[in-house]
Parts: C-alpha cells; structure tokens; sequence
C-alpha cells in the first residue's frame, strides 16, 4: 500500500502543473478551457522528441520547447476566443482537435507511441548525480519543479498584469474602463496555462517513459476534480493558496485513485466515471448545505410551532 | 477640455430596427466644469457617454478631449484620460479581488511591469483616499470587494476613476441605486472631489433638484441633441418647478410638431 501511494504522490506532483493550469483558466479566468487535452499531449510529444536526441542538456530543452509550445496553443485558443469570437468551450474544442493531428506530425511524422527508455531524464539524472533512490528522485524533482512553477505564478498574479487578468475574469468592463485590453489579459492567461498544462506533459513523459497520443484524453476532468478537490482540502479561498491548493489537489485526488482501486473498490477503466463523479459531489455540498440549512430552519421553526399552539 | 462637433450615431442602419439616436450632437466644457445632464428616457444620454468613451465609433462628426481628437481611437486608449461610473455598483469593480487590488488594478496603471503591484507606499495612498470616504474602510484593505455593500463600492469606484486624475469624468447616474443616505454621501464625495481636482464632469441624473445643485451647468438633452444649456446667473435664479416647466416646454413642442405632422 506504501508503494501506492508513494506512486500516487509522484503522479500528482507530475499532474500538478497542469491543475494549475486548469486552476488559472476554470477559477481566475472562469473560463472552461478545453485545449488542456491537447497541450499536455504537446508536451508530451516534444518532451519524447527531444529526450531521444540523447543529449545531456535535452531533459532541460524538453520542459522549455513545451513550455513554449503550450503557450503558442493557449494563444490559438485565445485567438478564436477574442478575435473570431468563437464560444469559449468550442474554441478549445477547436484547438484540442487540432493539436491530436499537430503531436501525430510531431511524434516522428505519425508514430502513436514513442519510447524513450535508457536515454538520460530529469529525474535519472537527479538519481545519479545526487546518489538517492528512484523514487525519492521522483518525489523531488516533482516537487521541485511544482514549487519553482508555483512561486513564479504567485508572484506573477502580485503585479499589476496579474491582478489585471484575475479582474477580466470577474468584471471584463471594469478592466476596459482602466485602460487595461481584455483580449491581451485572457491571451496572456490562456497561453501561461497551457505553457504549464504542456510542461506538465513534458515532465510526464519523462517521468512514466514514454510520449502516447492518447494519454492525454479526458485530462481536462482530472483537471477539474483535482481543483475542486484541492479547494476543499484548503479551506482558504485567497489566491495565494489556490495555486497552492492546485497542486494539494492534484496530489490528493491521485491517492483517492490509487486507494479505489488498491481496495478493489473499481476497476481501472472506471477511472473516467468516477473522475465525473467526485465533480459531481464536490459541486453538489454547495446547493445540499443550502438546502439542509433550509431545512432544518423550517423542521426548527414547525416544533416551535407546534410547541406554542 | 471636451469638445464634441455635430456626431450623429445611428443603431442598425439599414435595417427596420433602425434607430437615430444622436442628431447632430454638439458641446463644449471648459477645464473644471461640472455639468448635470438631464433628458427623458431615450434622449441619448447614455449613448453621448459611450460615444465619449468610446463603446462604438461615431458615424460622423469629431469628439475632442484636451485637443486630442479622439474620434476614432480605441476604448482603452480613451480610458486612460476618462473615468467613467455606472448605475450598477456592480460594474465598476472586480468582486472577489480585494478593495486593495482593485484601486491597484486603477492606481498602478502608470508604472506596469514585471514588479509587485501594490507597494506600502501605495498602501498608505489607498488608506488615505479611503479614510476621506468617512465610510470605515481605510481599514479594510484585504477585504473583497464582493463583500462591500453597494453604496461602499460605489465610492470605491469613484475613487479608482479619479486617483490618477482624468481629464473627464463621466458619472451615468451614479447613485440612482443607492439609498437616499447614501446617495447624499457618494454626491458629497464627488462634489469634492470634481472641485479639488478641477475635473470635467459629466453627470447623467433624474434628479432634477440635484441637476441644479451639483455642479457649474445643468444640459438639457432630447431626440439626440442638446436642447438646454444653463449656467451661470440663469441657473441660480432657476427653480426646479421652473426648470421643469422648461422641460415640459421642449417636450410639448416636439408634440405640437407630431400634430402639425399628422393634421
């Protein structure tokens, strides 16, 4: 069981970068954004191409060849959103599709699955030159890289563009009447989410061994669980912790998973279904408190009644 | 200051729906001055405001702000010289962003850039604005705004339209939501403000009894034109039975024309 939920928290620090991208688009933008599934495909193909170059600096190049990447998709999206003015779920219906046949041309002009066993990795990398297990290596550069990501978009949402792009998610008229371009601030948002959404992808591949095109489908419900998820275990609801929440989120709806199944509570194909499940429960404690609350307030002022007359 | 020559804006031209909206619509404030601008529903208050502003382009004519013509440049290239207040406490600030962030998201929009957007500095500049809103909140910087009730965001508002001071400042009915207390208090506040700082001020009111009081000029608007333009000597003898006759007046015209037409 220790094993499983060691694996599980390598897993969700690994996903962790893409939570936050979805935490950046679903609860700052308030904006579903759909290309998630696409762009950590993206990452995933580059990450493969270029780690089987072989070379020492290629781990490196791969999380900053999809950081781009996945900016450059986010961008398109934004671009259908803000210019042509395409709904904002179609538009990232739109650049998901898309991106399936780009990571195909990209993975060797087609090939669906890509190995990139026994060249070097972030985190065989990490093993050797520091001398520690394979898995304490996982954990850490997992969380390495969670933290550094975590810290830079903390401190990006303390400037004047950050609070900026948190506003056009609120109130866009209010932006405008400051002299602030709602279309710059959603592009700068979408396109730094799916640059973490890719890294994301990129560190997946090197973490699991290989790049597939379909590993990516379906991404944008883990996505969502895992931030609804995290925003219930941190109570706290200032934008600091989200990001924070992001990644607990990411790491806690992992070990629910591996608890599941471990317990042979589901099989694995069940993944998806419960995913949508444990959405559809984090939403409802909202409207259910509302609902209990009227309801003992009701149950509560007939006994008084009852008691007077 | 604002200067706006003959704009006319016509709404889906062309069409059955079509809607002349401003006719030839003409004005002229000079730095400082403070006009209350009144007019039956449909006169184009509003839609003179978004022209300023720059919601839509105008289909012929000039608007002129401080002798830069502004015609045809973009809302948010306008918006760095107009601030600018709704009806809806709720359209002026970002609810779930604290009072802080919001008066930083209006403040700091002089110095952009990769740094934090709110300094101490800054802080005490919020708290000081704040404290002259007499309404407690110099002490509740970290709150969100969501949580504010609507006269308190309302005097927010007006403080992020004017802490980097603009060259105009339109108000479009701003305290028609508010309570009569309230009202009185944001009233107070923009009547001070609007002097201290010289501001060109526009504001839309239904309030006749206030279209005397605030202010240097009180604009009468109606069928998309200015119809009544009053200051001076003029408005202090004006009384708001007398002002209304004056109302009645250009409405009854525009009837007797509708009779002349239709005999």
């Amino acid at each position: 069981m220790t094993n499983q939920i060691l694996g599980a928290v390598e897993l969700g620090l690994v996903y962790g970068l893409m939570v936050l991208g979805v935490y950046i688009t679903f609860r700052i933008l308030k904006i579903p954004d759909l290309t998630v599934d696409g762009s950590i495909t993206l990452g995933m193909a580059i990450s493969a191409m270029v780690i089987n170059t072989g070379q020492p600096w290629a781990p490196f190049a791969a999380l900053l060849l999809a950081m781009l990447a996945g900016a450059a998709a986010g961008s398109v999206t934004a671009f259908f959103q803000t210019k042509l003015k395409i709904p904002p779920i179609l538009a990232g219906i739109m650049t998901m599709s898309a991106l399936y046949s780009v990571n195909l041309l990209i993975m060797n002009n087609g090939t669906p699955n890509i190995s990139i066993l026994g060249s070097p990795t972030l985190f065989s990398m990490f093993q050797h030159s520091f001398g520690v297990s394979k898995h304490t290596a996982m954990i850490l550069v997992g969380l390495l890289i969670c933290v550094v990501v975590v810290a830079l978009v903390e401190f990006f949402f303390t400037t004047h563009t950050g609070l900026c792009i948190c506003a056009t998610g609120d109130n866009e008229e209010m932006v405008r009447a400051t002299s602030v371009s709602t279309t710059k601030m959603k592009w700068l948002a979408l396109a730094l989410a799916n640059a973490c959404v890719a890294v994301s992808g990129a560190v997946y591949t090197q973490y699991m061994g290989y790049a597939d095109v379909t590993a990516g489908s379906g991404t944008i419900v883990i996505g969502f669980a895992s931030v609804i998820i995290g925003e219930t275990l941190c109570i706290k609801r200032s934008l600091a912790v989200g990001f924070i929440s992001a990644i607990v989120g990411s790491v806690a709806y992992r070990i629910i998973v591996a608890v599941a199944i471990k317990t042979n509570l589901f099989p694995t194909y069940f993944l998806k279904l419960v995913s949508v499940l444990i959405i559809a429960l984090a939403l409802a404690v909202g409207p259910a408190k509302a609902a209990l609350a009227e309801y003992r307030n009701k149950t509560r002022r007939l006994r008084q009644h009852a008691g007077n007359s | 200051m604002l200067e706006i020559r003959n704009i006319h804006k016509t709404f889906e031209a062309g069409t059955v729906n079509e809607k002349k909206v401003l006719k030839g619509l003409s004005l002229k404030m000079a730095k400082g001055d403070f006009a209350a601008v009144i007019g039956s529903n449909g006169a184009g208050k509003s839609t003179m405001f978004n022209a300023i502003a720059g919601s839509f382009l105008t289909d012929e004519g000039q608007i002129l702000v401080d002798g830069e013509d502004m015609t045809f440049q973009p809302e948010t290239h306008r918006a760095k010289v107009i601030g600018r207040i709704f009806q809806d406490p709720m359209k002026g600030t970002a609810p779930s962003l604290t009072i802080e962030q919001n008066l930083a998201i209006a403040y700091s929009s002089v110095r952009r850039g990769l740094r934090p957007a709110i300094t101490k500095k800054d802080r005490e500049v919020f708290r000081e604005h704040l404290a002259r809103l007499d309404m407690g909140l110099e002490n509740r910087l970290k709150t969100k705004m969501g949580l504010l009730s609507g006269g308190q965001r309302q005097a927010v508002t007006l403080l992020m339209a004017v802490i980097v001071t603009p060259k105009i400042l339109l108000l479009d009915e701003h305290t028609a939501a508010l309570d009569p207390l309230t009202a009185e208090k944001v009233f107070r506040i923009t009547r001070e403000v609007v002097a201290e700082k010289q501001i060109t001020t526009l504001m839309i009111t239904h309030n006749i009894a206030s279209a005397l009081d605030m202010g240097n000029r009180t604009i009468m608007m109606d069928d998309g034109a200015v119809v009544l333009d009053i200051c001076g000597q003029e408005r202090a003898n004006l009384t708001v039975e007398g002002l209304l006759q004056k109302y009645r007046e250009v409405k009854g015209q525009m009837l007797d024309n509708d009779r002349i037409l239709l005999a």
